[in-house]
């Protein structure tokens, strides 16, 4: 254990963290925004995959990975825009019709893989863009300026997020929506069209979350994302659906499972341990909710589907 | 009956039609769009799964676990909890089943069959109270606490698997394959007459179901488990035990699912509990799949025989299919998703049309109740 | 658009009819309203009245009739509509989102700024100058679950005058209010109509209706059954208009036995929700054979008293005795298991289960006993019996046992609920604002229910916020004002006035 207690392994732990972390801020901060509308979008994991397998295809055959991340995206507003239909236009129960797009983006990802790809070929992987000058300090800029591109889009979306919902009328219309869907329908707030953007924006950065583990990882397979998804749904709620605090959320997640994959690394854990190990984000996700369930802050209006006059 | 209640009563069923339809339009697409004729791949995979006695055995086979799984969660959604741990569930009932087996080689088969059932159900059943517990008492959405406990539990198979339940031949032969020993042929599912593959287990699905009707409908548990779901705050000023019932939703919802376990490991050409590591090899992703064929049984017992009947069709097709246009069976995954997004979407559609067919709305048993909220507070503790 | 002077029709809705399942909520209605006067719309609940407003306001549309507003033809489909015409309505539920301020639901929908910044500056000075123009007292950057009842109203009417609306739509105002809250509410309005806007007022209170209308317009069923001015009519035709036979305005009394006492609670200490103190130090007994009522304003504590009588809710300090057993803190079922029925507040949230049969919810509380179920299972035969007694019994009006009690009107869920409590034979009754949202009939069938109870020795505790029915159903009365006992008197010495003074938290000075 000692080797892991060195400065620079440590540095490395904490880039890591950091990298690891940024799928599930991505994930995350989109579904805030739809969960302050009031909207609860369980399918989250199969976005994911979804934008995964697009990024990772486009990459593979392109080469570009810009194209790959542009990819993801789209697949994330094309999902969104289905999510909203079935959520707004439909009125579709929404724990149930999320987990409808989960099982549909895990079975059409991994049936595009088998068909398209077949073995998991490698890709191209996001080079580090280094922050010129930042990048140089000793130790903090290893740790921090020294990560790929989605790496600093997702933490700069961090006060994006803050100001487009506590200071903005989109970001007020949202906040009413979610809470008393009535009251904005009665000044004349579209209610449908609110929550449609943010349904929309928050699937795009699922999409996004998706692209970015896979150029992360550099590969794709069945089930890339091993539950993610859902963590960062849980995350949601450890945040108190804020972004400052749901990145804090995001960070402490990295953070563990850099240190899990550290610790493999040094030959700490292996064996029987690597199973106990691998489960560990899971049972974290159980205790953090155990915690943090005391659901004052929940949007009221979450999952309830709004018709007027009644 | 009048023209309109006719109507009302085919609302229902014609929609669900409707959704199942649908989704094999857009498997239709997809297929054209992978180069494969939809046309033939349809007909290999209702060949695959009806065509013979041996493909329909087959496809009974595949249902056993979804109908064990989907009566489970019809309860949990009436009770107003939304199950996705089936996949633990399962596991869980295996792994206990399995211990047992291997600890109890010897005992009579009339005595070691139903102990493993009954085993396998406990342990499905504790899984799922978990969850429960944790909903109950500390207000943990379950639709995460489930899918955590997924996670984990297909970890703790792997983990056991490769310690101390794995085969001793294994650790001989070098192999390390993570699976048991073949278990007691004392716990081996007598094979049914007739000359298929189909066994005990298909009495064993059909039977739980017939017990989880009874159980909704003709109990006084079931009365308070359906009151609970749809209305929390009435049935504790009724003087329920709200808490309790949800945990025992739970409870039972998990056994269920934990018989299915039993059912995939004894009754299984080998007779032993494997895995390869993956999330859903050893279950077939019943535990989601069996969330399809409850909600296509309308969440009601019952109903949800034919209803696994025909997805275990699908499943058993998938293969052929793949055999017939190297199209990947996970194409029925994917159209699985697709069904409950468009059923569940239909909601609202059947409710208008069924308002619209009659003057007062009448319900019967077989009219599909709402999923629950999985987000909708529970009321706070009474005090004493 | 020509500028209106007092008197000119501003509004005219013609022949409106709308259609629900089942219901005709407006038949063929016509409606019209002056500039400078307040026209009220009387009828009871389920009459038509905020369906047609809710046709105005364009959160319904009406598959007949016509709409004029300052002369021309106009259709609106949608709030944003009604508030471009210049249109507002005060909702009988807030339309306020609780977790905003003052500021921003005033600001909702306004777009102040572009669509990617928010100013709120310019909305918060305009308020406060709005806040002193019209003596309406608000503050900008308070957050709404801050405010109490009252405040919460002024609010919403500032969200009108801020939008400068020249008809204004209030539904039902003053069921929250009390009678001083109203008197304040009132002036108010003159201030408004006195610079020529157009009030429509909504109620079902005959006294407020005398007092404050120009013009009056009677619903029943629909249908518009008068048009008529204070100066030309009374309570009693009124409500006969509203109703279409006589109405006894004060159930029958008989003057009954009065028995041992059966409900006590002592020095009750409650907490609410939020964890401040709800009930303080309340003494109260009800004795068999007597209704007490509870006068007071929603939201001063009724609740919680009631919820910690009948177990569900924690005691802090203080004890509940029913029948001289100490029940304090036993679980609902425990406390029924005393003898404790309860109607509560919420009807559809509380007492039934909408998506369950009239059968099921009529066994919701027995059905654990022989001869509703036996070891578990359900016995179906003689669960058919034992609700086809208990409704015909109290005349729950259903077409079956199976159909689902959200079918049923909200005066025959109240009998059915009440129908459930009372086949348990109870000695203690607490019905918790029995008739809110009630039919006229069925109110008064619940009354003499009530009455029937009381004559059997049954101990009542009565809790409404309807001043009529308390001060004619209870032997004594109770007032209760942010969770205190502010006095108890026999019916004879109370008056409306006496009363809304304390109601108001005005305490008598002891003699």
């Amino acid at each position: 254990m000692s080797e892991f207690f060195t400065i620079s392994v440590l540095v490395a732990t904490v880039a890591s963290g950091i990298r690891l972390a940024t799928p599930f801020l991505l994930a995350a901060l989109g579904e805030t925004l739809g969960q302050r509308s009031g909207v609860l979008n369980l399918g989250v994991e199969g976005v994911m995959l979804l934008g995964a397998f697009g990024a990772y295809y486009t990459t593979l055959e392109t080469e570009n990975t810009l194209a790959g991340i542009l990819v993801g995206v789209g697949i994330g507003i094309v999902m969104g825009v289905l999510y909203g239909v079935v959520t707004l236009a439909f009125k579709a129960e929404q724990g149930i019709s999320g987990i409808g797009i989960f099982i549909f983006g895990l079975g059409f990802s991994d049936l595009l893989f088998q068909s398209q790809v077949g073995t998991p070929l490698p890709i191209d992987r996001l080079s580090e863009l280094e922050i010129p000058v930042l990048s140089e300090i000793k130790w903090v800029g290893e740790m921090f300026f020294q990560q790929h591109a989605l790496v600093y889009v997702a933490f700069l979306l961090v006060p994006t997020m803050w100001y487009l919902i506590n200071r903005t009328t989109f970001g007020l219309n949202v906040r009413a929506v979610g809470e008393t869907p009535e009251a904005a329908d009665s000044l004349g707030v579209s209610v449908d069209r609110t929550r449609y953007a943010a349904i929309i924006i928050g699937n795009a950065l699922a999409g996004l979350a998706g692209a970015a583990l896979a150029l992360e990882l550099g590969i794709f397979q069945q089930n890339l994302t091993n539950g993610h998804g859902f963590i960062a749904i849980a995350l949601v709620y450890f945040g108190a659906w804020r972004p400052s605090r749901v990145m804090a959320g995001a960070l402490f997640f990295g953070m563990v499972s850099a240190t899990v994959l550290q610790w493999k690394t040094l030959g700490i854990v292996q064996g029987t341990t690597a199973s106990v190990v691998a489960m560990s984000p899971a049972v974290l996700t159980i205790v953090v909710l155990v915690f943090v369930s005391r659901r004052i802050g929940a949007p009221s209006a979450l999952t309830r589907p709004f018709d007027r006059g009644r | 009956m009048s023209q309109k209640r006719l109507l009302a009563r085919f609302a229902g069923p014609a929609v669900l039609l409707g959704a199942v339809l649908a989704a094999a339009l857009v498997g239709a697409i997809m297929l054209a769009a992978l180069g494969a004729n939809p046309w033939t791949a349809y007909k290999a995979l209702i060949e695959g799964a009806f065509g013979s006695v041996d493909a329909m055995a087959d496809s009974a086979l595949k249902a056993m676990p979804l109908l064990l799984v989907g009566v489970g969660i019809s309860i949990a959604f009436r009770a107003g909890v939304i199950n996705i741990g089936g996949e633990g569930q399962i596991i869980a009932g295996a792994l206990l089943s399995t211990m047992t087996a291997l600890a109890l080689p010897d005992l009579p088969r009339i005595v070691l069959i139903p102990l493993v059932l009954v085993v396998g159900a406990v342990g499905g059943g504790i899984w799922g109270g978990i969850a429960g517990a944790l909903k109950a008492y500390a207000g943990v959405n379950e639709i995460l606490s489930t899918i955590m406990l997924n996670i984990i539990a297909v970890q703790i198979m792997n983990l056991l698997l490769r310690g101390p339940l794995i085969d001793p031949g294994e650790i001989e032969r070098g192999s390390h394959i993570p699976q048991t020993e073949r278990l007691s042929e004392n716990a081996d599912f007598p094979i049914m007459p007739g000359g298929t593959r189909l066994h005990l287990g298909v009495i064993i699905a059909i039977l739980a179901a017939v017990v989880g009707y009874i159980l909704l409908f003709r109990t006084t548990q079931g009365l308070r488990l359906r009151a609970v779901g749809h209305n929390p705050h009435a049935s504790r000023y009724a003087g329920m035990p709200v808490k309790r019932n949800v945990v025992m939703a739970l409870v039972y919802s998990g056994a269920f699912s934990g018989l299915a376990g039993v059912v995939l490991v004894f009754g299984s050409l080998g007779h032993r509990l494997t895995t390869d590591g993956g999330a859903t090899t050893f279950t077939g992703a019943a535990g989601f799949n069996g969330i399809v064929a409850a909600l296509f049984g309308g969440l009601h017992p019952l109903w949800t025989i034919p209803a696994s009947f025909l997805f275990g069709g699908l499943l058993v097709g998938a293969n052929a299919m793949q055999r017939a246009v190297q199209v990947p069976a996970a194409l029925i995954l994917a159209l699985n998703g697709l069904i409950v997004v468009f059923v569940v979407s239909s909601i609202r559609a059947r409710e208008r049309l069924a308002t619209w067919a009659s003057e007062m709305r009448v319900e019967d048993e077989s009219s599909p109740p709402e999923p629950p909220d999985p987000d909708r507070e529970l009321v706070p503790e009474t005090p004493g | 658009m020509a500028d209106l002077k007092p008197g000119d029709v501003m509004l005219e809705m013609k022949g409106i009819t709308k259609r629900f399942p089942g219901v005709l909520a407006n038949d063929r209605v016509d409606f019209d309203v002056r500039s400078g006067e307040v026209h009220t719309l009387l009828g009871e609940n389920g009459a038509g009245k905020s369906t047609l407003m809710k046709i105005l306001y364009g959160l319904y549309k009406p598959e007949e009739g016509t709409i004029e507003f300052r002369g021309e033809p106009v259709d609106i489909s949608s709030p944003s509509d009604a508030i471009d015409y210049g249109i507002g309505m005060i909702h009988q539920h807030f339309m306020l989102v609780p977790t905003l301020t003052v500021a921003e639901n005033v600001a909702l929908g306004l777009g102040t700024g572009s669509r990617f910044t928010q100013d709120l500056g310019p909305v918060k000075d305009r308020i406060r100058e709005l806040s002193e123009a019209y003596r309406l007292h608000v503050e900008p950057d308070a957050y709404i679950w801050q405010l109490a009842v009252g405040e919460r109203q002024r609010v919403e009417i500032m969200k009108a005058i801020y939008r400068d609306v020249s008809l204004l739509v209030l539904d039902e105002p003053t069921a929250v209010l009390t009678p001083a809250e109203v008197d304040d509410l009132f002036v108010t309005l003159r201030e408004m109509t006195g610079s020529g806007r157009g009030l429509v007022f909504i109620s079902h209170k005959l006294h407020e209706v005398m007092d404050l209308s120009d013009r009056i317009t009677v619903l029943r069923s629909g249908r518009v059954t008068g048009y008529t001015v204070p100066a030309e009519t009374s309570r009693e035709n009124l409500a006969q208009m509203m109703v279409g036979r006589e109405v006894l305005l004060a159930p029958n009394r008989t003057r009954v036995e009065v028995g041992a006492e059966r409900l006590s609670i002592q020095g009750l200490n409650v907490e609410s929700d939020r964890g401040t103190p709800a009930v303080t130090d309340f003494d109260l007994s009800v004795r068999g054979g007597e209704v007490v009522g509870v006068a007071g304003v929603s939201g001063n504590g009724q609740r919680e008293l009631a919820e910690a009588i009948t177990g569900l809710r924690h005691v802090e300090s203080g004890n509940v005795l029913i029948n001289n057993t100490d029940t304090t803190n036993w679980t609902p079922k425990e406390v029924r298991g005393a003898g404790v029925s309860y109607v509560p507040e919420e009807r559809m949230r509380d007492g039934a289960i909408g998506a369950f049969t009239v059968a099921e919810n009529l066994i919701l509380l027995n059905h654990d006993a022989p001869p509703i179920s036996n070891r578990g299972i359900l016995q179906f035969r003689a669960i058919d019996t034992a609700c086809s007694d208990l409704v015909s019994r109290f005349a729950v009006k259903t077409p079956t046992l199976e159909t689902p009690t959200s079918s049923l009107s909200g005066g025959n869920i109240q009998k059915l609920i009440i129908a459930r409590e009372l086949s348990s034979e109870p000695t203690v009754l607490i019905a918790s604002q029995p008739t809110r949202g009630v039919d006229i009939g069925a109110a008064e069938y619940i009354h003499s229910v009530l009455m029937e109870q009381r004559a059997d020795d049954v101990a009542i505790l009565l809790i409404s916020e309807d001043l009529d029915e308390v001060m004619g159903l209870s032997d004594r009365i109770a007032v209760m004002y942010e969770g205190e006992l502010m006095a108890l008197m026999d019916r004879e010495d109370a008056t409306v006035e006496r009363l809304g003074l304390l109601m108001a938290g005005v305490a008598e000075e002891k003699v």
